[in-house]
């Protein structure tokens, strides 16, 4: 590594990190979302 | 014991500060493809219908158990990963990643998946899940990777369980005829990691593991290797005898039996690094061909 934690360009990339893992929980949750209302649906349908 | 000491090389990880990538890694995505395709294979040649719902959750299942026992042995090998060229840029002992958030995925992952099979599915099929993680975490990471040259050959039973669980997803049980496909990733396992170790015993030297190479030697290894292949091509046509599919299959497993065979002898004739190479590249793809004409003869019904 080139940049220590303790630099700006540390920070700025610690922080690019961490937004790219909040939108990859987003995604999660929303895909888990929909997959548990199908999993609903198609239980409900007696399957 | 694991992660006692990093030792020479030690990177202190700042929590939180893995990228997306990292734990894409510590799931071990190829791996996983193969887990995926050949469970799949169990889930479609069992008897019965699964809703399209339930079925694409059956297999988001074992592949995120798979990725789980992945992340789970990542934390635990992070002191002998570090050791090794193929493993030392890894999350973990490359500085990416904390021990504490590989565990803490890995963990999460596999409650979750376990839990997921159960409720969607059938509880038969989440334990069979459940066996495969704690076989894969418990009996190969933490028991018998480090001990004995034939921890690939009884841990490989944890690649094996798959096909089972895709197939007990859908009849709830477990049968002769999932059995059988357990069988042949079982028998396909040691010649397959063999001829990796072949080539790669020096890390697995210098990392404490005792491989086959590592301790029997080079050339007891290719006999072993030569052994388990021609255990492994009779096995390969058990699903026919028993009905699962029919001879379009079993013209296939004898036609790559017999290529598979020819590298292994191959390997143990010539001694050579490229033949092992070649072994290794060549039982991947055999693997996905053999698993590929179950799917084609059972399913399509050529």
């Amino acid at each position: 590594m080139t940049d220590g934690p303790g630099t700006d360009s540390g920070k700025a990339e610690f922080a690019r990190k961490q937004r790219a893992r909040n939108w990859a929980i987003g995604a999660v949750l929303v895909a888990l979302t929909v997959l548990f209302y199908a999993l609903t649906i198609v239980r409900m349908g007696g399957h | 014991m694991a992660g006692a000491g990093l030792g020479m090389a030690e990177l202190v990880p700042v929590a939180g500060g893995a990228a997306v990538e990292d734990y894409v890694a510590l799931l071990k995505p190829r791996v996983m493809s193969l887990v995926v395709f050949t469970g799949i294979t169990g889930l479609l040649l069992a008897p019965g219908a699964l809703h399209p719902v339930l079925a694409v959750i059956a297999v988001l299942c074992i592949a995120v158990g798979a990725g789980a026992s992945g992340a789970i042995n990542m934390w635990y090998d992070r002191d002998i990963d570090a050791l090794m060229t193929r493993t030392r840029d890894r999350p973990i002992p490359a500085g990416r990643m904390t021990a504490a958030e590989a565990l803490g995925f890995g963990t999460t992952l596999a409650v979750g998946s376990v839990t997921l099979m159960g409720l969607a599915l059938n509880w038969a099929a989440a334990a069979l899940l459940l066996l495969t993680i704690a076989f894969y975490v418990g009996v190969y990471t933490m028991w018998l990777k480090r001990r004995t040259p034939q921890n690939i050959v009884i841990g490989g039973a944890a690649g094996a369980f798959p096909p089972m669980i895709g197939w007990a997803a859908v009849t709830g049980d477990v049968s002769l005829e999932s059995l059988a496909l357990f069988a042949i990733i079982f028998m396909w396992t040691p010649p397959h990691f063999w001829a990796l170790a072949l080539y790669r015993s020096a890390d697995y030297a210098r990392a404490g593991v005792p491989m086959l190479p590592v301790v029997a030697g080079l050339t007891e290894t290719r006999r072993q290797i030569l052994i388990y292949s021609l255990l492994l091509v009779p096995l390969t046509l058990v699903p026919v005898w028993l009905d699962v599919v029919g001879w379009t299959y079993g013209a296939v497993a004898l036609v790559l039996g017999a290529l598979f065979l020819l590298a292994a002898w191959r390997v143990w004739r010539e001694a050579s690094e490229r033949s092992a190479r070649h072994l290794f590249a060549f039982s991947i793809l055999y693997l996905f061909l053999l698993f590929g004409a179950l799917l084609v003869d059972g399913v399509g019904g050529i």
